[in-house]
């Protein structure tokens, strides 16, 4: 794989970081009005970049090929183990490139006119910009550690701009919230990478051993622990198979199991989910971008990227799948019940990820189009969510309002907004041909022949239940009449606004039609469920006729419904008080732990140095009768002294 | 003569030339203490430079050496009768140690641009302490080595004595005290091994072709690592730390955190570890479990912290705890982490330090719970703050990164001589510390720059004035390169390491 | 008629001279007592010199000589001790050596 796009494939992460340096040095105070441009030009031709490395990918020879293009030494642990900064470049990494930059620069140019007039415009350029340089750092990774880094980089810019609006206690806590609880999953992640490094080094460093490849070839003196395609060869990961780790797992399911805790935790799989809805105090775009389209679907990418370890592991794919469908379930219910217009778009979120987790816990070595339909749905559910947050954002930049109580009606009053924001419920919902409907149905499709009945059953449901809460949450937000003076004074975004949702609505209804499966995995056979179509395009129907009847006209049907459930709606309307249980293990915690090693500090083993202080000092006061301040009585003890001295002279010497 | 030599002779020259200033004219002190720190700044640089040529120049198998290679040498005889000399050299740890404590005391001269109650003893003092300092990492010879360690320690009673907040007087006395017990200690570890080698030479590499006895290194050796460790903040002999901080003024409170802590990682490398192998291998299951305590337990104490310096006070214990957790290790990775994390701590350390001064000169307070919105009204202080706590959470980017991973790294690793679940558990005790971390940094940095302004007052503060921001300025930017391009560092201090790294 | 003193006798005197002055200078609460005592054991040197110089070296006139010295030594000691105990005596109104212990531990006493 040579050309000048490959071997200089750091420009396109690089160009975030020129434009940092730019708007910090010049798009400050009277110039910040620069900065947005700054921002999207440098995104733009990062993006521009993208499709032109994308293209001449597809053209060489070298398609379904993975390859290192460039890269620089960093970190040098030891001989090894020496990590470098590079960018690796095959099918998902293309992928994932084209979907950062082209949401990147689509939300850069919103911004522009969402964040207008906002006291911390260049600041607000300048996160948007070093998460974006991360999360493409991110996708071109190479090794297990440059993906930490950036994963650790795109954590901060995440807490950085849900903490954007700093006055605000809620968007205070819920950065924090945010970051402190990736921090906790990131840590497993981290041993994961202590035990992969170490175990694979062994294996490395191993002269009976011979290289990935199984003979002692010339590469393997350059053959790094922690590059994947160190941990992901045949070799590496049968080894690692057969070393028992602990609980009576192997060491593969133990390392992989650390990784996937991490990947949940960016996630935000449950019971880590908990962040992510608490996220949507920032921005709105910043929600559209990295709360929906790329950060948090990183740990689909990570263990797309490890996938031949989780499918040697076998075990790990299992909870990868469990997890997923579980998640995917739970945040489909509790999106049913939200009031918050972007509380709901977060739970569908957390959802549709949970989706594509089912997806790639469903494939397997031997049936991997689970795989490309994770990357599918990933491709596709990139484009409609954010379009839908971007719709959101127009809605409540008009209202000034988040709570579905006070929207309504907005149908005739934002007709761009309304059309787009449409499209996208339709998307997502799974009704043919736009994106979502060919990517569940692919999801639908492997679980059916991957054997995986239940997670089937509950991948129709679910499939159901997002179609019944996003047309709610559309019907409320958009039909009907006014429920309050700001929707009724409410008037379409500027151009600069509604231009990138009409882009993201024509990527909406096309994106399923390109064959990302087949980009993804090139030679694999992909049959049609005509059976699996029928069933998702009838659960959809399904769950938009329930939300048409619930809500759909004047009727108080929802309410009486609400009310009739009782206990039950109201368990899920309050998240199944998973927040609660956090808070309070939380608080016993500091309480538990941190207060008592504050207090043990200062009471035992300060006291502790103390004591001996004190006791040195009763000891000086009492030796300190002896010094009374009388000559005389020194002199005393003085020739008392002398005679002793004289007197055992005089004994020694007879 | 030796250009080491210039490094403890151009500080001790300054600290003479600020005593010679007229009394009326306080503010040419401290022009004239920052040019002759500037002039140590560059100095050290242009040493670094060279030494990494010399290096090259020199060149031959650094796997296989057993024996710290110096350069720069120059020795002196001093006691005859005793083999004293004075015998300066350095490798590249000592290198890395010499341009951090020079960019400390450049920032912390200019962190103390506004001292004038006495300012010609503060400069004075200050200065001879670094002179101690430098003359610390200059020495090879051992008895040299403990007459600038005692030159640095001391000094410090005073500066915080007089110069400093709160309950000063108890915490120089304390502080003074606690080291004084450590200087002990590793007095007697030293004598020991003079006499044990019978070669009437204190000469660090001399002494490093001995083949001490089992018994000699079981005693000696927990001798000289107490004794060090007791200014690394080694726990349970760290109490000094958070009260010696929280009192001594900002320049001291940076260099202090900054470079005087790492004195004791340092020492324990250089005599304790490299001297005494033997004595490692049996010792370092003990003090690494000893240092697994320091980490969690310094970063739990931290979280209950209301005062701002008690709280990077307990965040260096934990901090400082990876210091010595890598040394522990006994492996090339935790030799390497535990250098890195010297520089990156100190650097980072001097930062929150310093910070905290400028904020407390503003507003008055260190209460945490006190403060708030302040970022609205300060934003240079409140980024730089941000940063140094980011870095303090170990965020890639920035050093403390490069150093903690190399620390797990390490620990995880292991060695021969310690039980490798042990280790293992205690890796991923410490590694857990990076939660915490975040927990308190978050907290902290938010309560005092974030939510709505706390009182009316805050509003007249001003942002940073031009020495803040170089002050800020040089330590940011040091933390971000070594944190972007790990390799200035590494390549430093790599060659040096492998020595000792050998001998295991 | 009395036998010729030997050197013994003469040590014997000096000796005796010497305790009792030791014994005056810390049994003396009086200043002046205890300078007086001072003076004993300072002439039971003097006189030891001289004894020797007798005895041993009886051709050479040094000890006599460091005598003399001595002896200006001690009287110009004796007179910065009265000039002392003077200045003593204004600040305390005393001459009792026991109340000249304030260099010890000045913060307990009042006076």
């Amino acid at each position: 794989m040579t050309g000048f796009l490959f071997e200089n494939a750091w420009m396109i992460p690089a160009l975030p970081l020129i434009s940092i340096l730019l708007i910090g040095l010049f798009a400050t105070g009277s110039n910040a009005r620069a900065a947005g441009i700054i921002g999207s030009v440098a995104i733009g031709t990062a993006f521009l970049l993208t499709c032109g490395l994308g293209l001449s990918y597809l053209s060489s020879a070298a398609a379904g090929a993975s390859a290192v293009t460039w890269s620089i030494e960093w970190l040098r642990y030891q001989d090894h183990l020496v990590v470098s900064m590079g960018t690796l470049i095959d099918p998902i990494s293309l992928l994932l490139l084209f979907v950062v930059t082209s949401v990147s620069l689509l939300v850069h140019v919103y911004s522009i006119g969402y964040m207008a007039g906002d006291e911390g415009y260049s600041r607000y350029f300048v996160f948007l910009s070093l998460f974006t340089f991360s999360m493409l750092g991110l996708v071109l990774a190479p090794n297990l550690l440059q993906m930490y880094v950036f994963w650790e980089l795109v954590g901060v810019s995440s807490f950085l701009l849900i903490g954007f609006y700093y006055t605000l206690p809620e968007a205070i806590a819920a950065s924090k919230k945010a970051f402190i609880v990736t921090r906790f999953a990131d840590l497993f992640f981290l041993a994961g990478i202590l035990v992969l490094g170490f175990f694979v080094h062994q294996l490395v460093v191993d002269p009976a051993w011979g290289g990935v490849s199984g003979t002692a070839d010339q590469s393997a003196a350059a053959t790094q622990a922690l590059d994947f395609a160190t941990i992901n060869s045949e070799r590496v990961l049968e080894n690692l198979k057969g070393q028992a780790g602990i609980f009576g797992l192997d060491l593969l399911t133990v390392a992989m199991l650390l990784v996937f805790i991490g990947a949940a935790g960016k996630s935000a799989m449950f019971p880590l989910h908990v962040w992510l809805p608490d996220a949507m105090a920032g921005p709105t775009p910043v929600s559209a971008l990295i709360h929906a389209a790329t950060m948090v679907v990183a740990g689909v990418y990570l263990v797309a990227r490890l996938f031949p370890g989780f499918a040697a592991s076998g075990d790990a794919l299992d909870v990868v799948a469990a997890v997923g469908c579980f998640t995917c379930l739970f945040a489909a219910l509790i999106a049913c019940t939200q009031r918050d217009i972007k509380r709901v778009l977060a739970f569908s979120t957390l959802s549709q990820i949970g989706y594509m987790m089912l997806a790639l816990g469903v494939a397997s070595a031997e049936h991997p189009a689970g795989l490309g339909a994770a990357m599918f749905h990933l491709f596709t559910h990139a484009f409609f969510k954010a379009l839908l947050f971007l719709g959101a954002g127009s809605v409540i930049h008009a209202v000034h309002s988040n709570d579905v109580a006070d929207l309504g009606g907005l149908r005739k009053k934002m007709p761009l907004t309304h059309a787009t924001f449409l499209i996208a419920t339709i998307a997502i919902a799974g009704v043919p041909p736009l994106a979502g409907f060919f990517s569940k149905d692919e999801i639908l499709g492997a679980a059916l022949d991957g054997e995986h009945r239940l997670v089937f059953g509950v991948g129709l449901f679910v499939a159901a239940l997002t179609a019944f809460y996003m047309f709610r949450l559309y019907i409320l937000t958009f039909l009907g009449g006014h429920k309050s003076d700001g929707a009724a004074k409410a008037h379409e975004s500027p151009p600069i606004m509604t231009i990138p949702l009409v882009v993201l609505g024509v990527m909406s209804v096309c994106g399923g039609w390109i064959a990302v499966s087949q980009f993804v995995l090139p030679g694999v056979e992909l049959h049609a469920h005509l059976l699996v179509m029928g069933l998702s395009v009838a659960a959809a129907v399904v769950g938009i006729g329930a939300a048409f009847w619930l809500y759909g006209g004047q009727s108080n049907r929802a309410q009486t419904m609400a009310e009739s459930m009782g206990g039950i709606y109201r368990l899920v309307q309050n998240k199944f008080y998973i927040d609660e249980v956090y808070l309070l293990v939380t608080k016993m915690i500091f309480r538990f732990i941190a207060a008592p090693a504050a207090w043990f500090d200062r009471h035992v083993v300060d006291a502790a140095m103390n004591l001996s202080a004190t006791v040195v000092r009763w000891l000086g006061a009492r030796l300190n009768v002896l010094q009374t301040g009388q000559v005389q009585t020194y002199g005393i003890w003085m020739i008392n002294g002398t005679i002793l001295v004289l007197l055992f002279l005089w004994l020694v010497q007879r | 003569m030796s250009w080491l030599s210039l490094l403890i002779l151009i500080p001790f020259a300054t600290a003479l030339a600020v005593v010679a200033t007229p009394d009326s004219k306080w503010y040419v002190r401290r022009w004239v203490a920052l040019f002759g720190t500037g002039v140590v700044l560059a100095l050290s640089l242009v040493m670094s430079l060279s030494y990494m040529q010399a290096v090259q120049q020199r060149g031959g198998d650094a796997s296989v050496l057993t024996i710290s290679q110096m350069e720069f040498e120059q020795s002196i005889p001093w006691f005859k009768s005793m083999g004293i000399e004075y015998h300066v050299g350095v490798d590249g740890i000592a290198m890395a140690m010499i341009v951090l404590t020079a960019i400390i005391i450049f920032t912390g001269v200019l962190a103390s641009w506004e001292v004038k109650d006495r300012s010609r003893e503060f400069y004075a003092f200050l200065l001879v302490l670094v002179t101690g300092v430098f003359g610390v990492f200059i020495s090879v010879d051992l008895f040299l080595f403990f007459l600038f360690y005692e030159v640095a320690v001391l000094p410090m009673y005073l500066l915080i004595g007089v110069w400093g907040t709160g309950r000063k007087e108890y915490s120089a006395m304390k502080l003074t005290l606690m080291l004084m017990v450590g200087s002990a200690l590793v007095l007697v570890g030293m004598l020991a091994l003079y006499h044990a080698a019978g070669s009437q030479t204190f000469d660090l590499n001399k002494l490093a072709m001995v083949d001490y006895s089992r018994d000699l290194q079981q005693w000696v050796f927990p001798c000289v690592f107490v004794g060090f460790g007791v200014l690394g903040a080694l726990f349970p002999f760290h109490t000094w730390s958070p009260d010696g901080h929280a009192s001594a003024p900002t320049a001291v409170s940076m260099l202090h955190a900054g470079v005087l802590m790492k004195l004791g990682g340092y020492g324990v490398l250089r005599v304790a570890v490299y001297l005494m192998p033997e004595g490692a291998k049996q010792w370092a299951l003990f003090f690494l479990v000893l240092t697994t305590i320091n980490i969690v337990y310094g970063a739990y104490a931290a979280v209950r912290q209301t005062d701002l310096k008690y709280f990077t006070a307990y965040s260096s214990v934990s901090h400082c705890g990876f210091v010595l957790f890598g040394l522990c290790s006994l492996n090339l990775m935790g030799f390497k982490g535990a250098v890195i994390q010297m520089f990156s701590h100190g650097i980072m350390t001097g930062l929150f330090f310093g910070l905290i001064g400028m904020v407390y000169g503003r507003s008055k307070t260190r209460d945490l719970t006190k403060m708030g919105g302040l970022s609205k009204r300060i934003p240079w202080l409140a980024t730089s703050f941000y940063i140094a706590g980011l870095a303090s959470l170990g965020l890639p980017g920035l050093s403390g990164f490069v150093a903690e991973s190399t620390v797990f790294l390490g620990g995880f690793f292991g060695n021969r001589w310690g039980d490798a679940t042990t280790m293992r558990i205690c890796t991923l005790l410490a590694t857990s510390s990076i939660v915490v971390t975040a927990v308190y940094v978050l907290r902290g940095l938010s309560r005092v720059f974030q939510g709505p302004m706390t009182k009316s007052e805050f509003n007249q503060m001003q942002d940073a004035t031009i020495p803040e921001k170089l002050c800020t300025g040089i330590l940011v930017a040091t933390l971000a390169i070594v944190g972007m391009y790990p390799p200035v560092l590494i390549d430093l201090i790599e060659h040096a390491i492998l020595p000792i790294a050998n001998r295991f | 008629m009395f036998p010729t003193p030997t050197i013994t006798h003469w040590l014997t005197l000096s000796a005796l001279l010497f305790s009792i002055g030791l014994y005056g200078i810390f049994t003396r609460r009086n200043a002046v007592g205890v300078l007086l005592s001072i003076e004993l054991t300072l002439n039971s040197a003097i006189l030891n010199i001289l004894i020797f110089n007798r005895f041993v070296a009886s051709d050479d006139v040094d000890g006599q000589v460091l005598v003399l010295f001595i002896i200006a030594a001690a009287a110009a000691e004796a007179v910065v001790a009265l000039a002392i105990f003077v200045s003593f005596y204004r600040h305390r109104h005393t001459l009792d050596v026991t109340q000249a212990n304030h260099i010890y531990d000045q913060g307990n006493r009042t006076s």
